[in-house]
């Protein structure tokens, strides 16, 4: 059962991160770990015409966080702001291929969206909603 | 199964039929149970000491004298005097029961602190204290403007003694481990409980890990204070014990008051109860303080020191079949008689969670993170490692089952 988190598509990212890396003078960018130790992702942004003109992410920790933080890059490069607004949990774990993650286990997965969502707000100057904060890290 | 090199022999399966969870499947297997030194699992004997406890004898406990209250207070009290005995305390009034752990350090620093700290004074604790022996004394040296000096240890856990010595100069409290609960690192708490005194320190040992796997024998460590966990020795969560030396303990102030540790209350002041009451506010956690009284039995019926033989020996093999994993770095002293059955290892570049969470897809229970000691963690140049943690139900088939998983590992992740 617990070997369904380690899906095909998961192993892939985690073994051949896709947007991997730093940008020369980012728009925006925000940093956290995860409660569950040992995790740290940073997700840097830059912007342009109202959309993600490229994204970043970098890091250590488990193949969880780490393959989800690049999943995301993905997700979110090339979209719209109001497009990288709507991008939730679900989208996340959808594209993640659903795994099969536990309480304790889908903070690694959602480390990257708190972060990369915390970078967004940043550069649009806004601040995360309550529910926002909660539903990005449960 | 027959431990072999023990002169004592017993049955792993005869211990482990006590156990009602072991007995549980995970995933489709076997639980193999290796976070220990996070918690351990409870034998029926406690479990239906807690039972029978609320089933025939609640109530509350010293005030009231009906039936039930005298049958509760004896049974809580007979605890104490069972612990007295376990650790060679001399008095009953030295043993205080607090929630955990924690909260018996916590007491401990506050008091010690409020009592014989003054600014400018120094606290010293070791590189590799758990949290809740170094975050209450760091914390009350800052309320103190006092200085926390922290003692250095080397790979294998071992306490420089000349810059502890230095260190421990004009210091006015020493608090130590006896049991690393990462590298697993057994102290010689008995010397380094005299360098403390050597040096007018008041000596606080962290018994949480080292109380539940080896024999103590507190006249011989001679500390002034001992924290002690019942859930980490097959008791109850929500109790704890601190011991302190009854002229200590009569000095310090309380640290939390209300009901039960007063004598006497009056519009403007108020007068202690005697020791140990004195550091027992409210209602105690009184079945489960009854509970640890039956995991103290258990622990005492099969023998301390078959406890510690039983994990030298598992530690030696697990040691032996760990190191011949390819990339496999263990961390700690490598030889079985100075760590205690504590284990914590890195897996090449795969990371602890991801260790951790194939382990347990195959039915094994270790634990991954930074074990509440950052500190250490950061000396090691490591954020998280996994660690693997036995005990007196545990044998060599938990072993194979261990490295077996460690190898699936390998095959998923690298």
């Amino acid at each position: 059962m617990s070997s369904d988190m380690y899906k095909e598509i998961i192993l892939d990212y985690y073994r051949n991160p896709r947007n991997r890396g730093t940008i020369d003078s980012p728009d925006s960018k925000a940093r956290d770990s995860n409660p569950l130790c040992g995790d740290v992702v940073e997700m840097q942004l830059k912007f342009s015409e109202g959309k993600v003109s490229d994204i970043k992410f970098s890091g250590d920790g488990c193949a969880i966080s780490q393959a989800s933080a690049s999943m995301l890059t993905e997700l979110v490069m090339g979209k719209a702001v109001d497009e990288v607004r709507k991008i939730d949990k679900t989208l996340l774990l959808e594209n993640l291929g659903s795994p099969n993650l536990g309480a304790v286990r889908i903070k690694c997965a959602l480390l990257p969206l708190k972060v990369m969502k915390t970078a967004l707000y940043d550069y649009l100057g806004e601040k995360m909603t309550l529910e926002e904060d909660a539903s990005s890290s449960k | 199964m027959l431990q072999e090199n023990s002169s004592r022999r017993f049955s792993i399966d005869d211990i482990r039929s006590d156990f009602p969870v072991l007995a549980r499947r995970i995933h489709g297997k076997r639980l193999v149970y290796l976070d220990n030194a996070a918690t351990t699992q409870k034998p029926r004997q406690v479990i239906n000491r807690i039972s029978d406890y609320y089933e025939n004898h609640n109530s509350n406990i010293h005030r009231s004298v009906h039936q039930l209250a005298d049958e509760a207070t004896e049974a809580f009290e007979v605890t104490r005097d069972k612990v007295k005995s376990f650790v060679n305390a001399k008095r009953r009034e030295e043993i205080v029961f607090t929630k955990n752990a924690t909260e018996a350090l916590n007491l401990a620093a506050h008091s010690i602190c409020e009592r014989y700290l003054k600014a400018g004074d120094s606290i010293v604790v070791t590189e590799m204290e758990h949290h809740s022996n170094f975050v209450p004394w760091q914390q009350l040296a800052k309320k103190h403007h006092a200085k926390l000096e922290i003692a250095s240890i080397d790979d294998e856990g071992k306490v420089n003694e000349e810059e502890l010595e230095i260190k421990l100069n004009g210091a006015k409290v020493f608090a130590f481990t006896c049991m690393s609960n990462v590298l697993g690192t057994i102290t010689d708490a008995k010397r380094l409980s005299a360098l403390g005194h050597k040096h007018n320190c008041i000596v606080v040992a962290d018994g949480a890990q080292s109380a539940p796997h080896m024999p103590t024998d507190i006249q011989e460590i001679d500390c002034d204070f001992f924290a002690l966990s019942a859930h980490k020795m097959l008791g109850p969560t929500g109790v704890g014990c601190l011991y302190g030396k009854r002229d200590l303990l009569d000095e310090i102030p309380p640290f939390l008051f209300g009901g039960d540790m007063i004598k006497q209350v009056h519009r403007d002041e108020t007068q202690w109860n005697e020791l140990p009451w004195k550091f027992e506010a409210g209602t105690s956690n009184i079945a489960d303080v009854i509970g640890f009284s039956a995991a103290i039995d258990y622990l005492t019926d099969f023998g301390m020191a078959r406890v510690f033989e039983h994990e030298v020996d598992l530690g030696r093999i697990a040691l032996e079949e760990l190191q011949k994993i390819d990339s496999i770095e263990i961390f700690g002293p490598m030889d079985s008689s100075k760590k205690g059955a504590v284990i914590s290892f890195n897996l090449g570049q795969v990371h602890p969670h991801d260790v951790a969470s194939i382990l347990d897809s195959e039915g094994v229970a270790i634990r991954s993170g930074h074990h509440c000691a950052q500190v250490l963690m950061e000396k090691m140049c490591v954020t998280a490692t996994s660690r693997a943690s036995f005990y007196l139900y545990n044998g060599e088939d938990d072993i194979q089952a261990l490295c077996d998983g460690l190898k699936k590992v390998k095959e998923v992740l690298t």
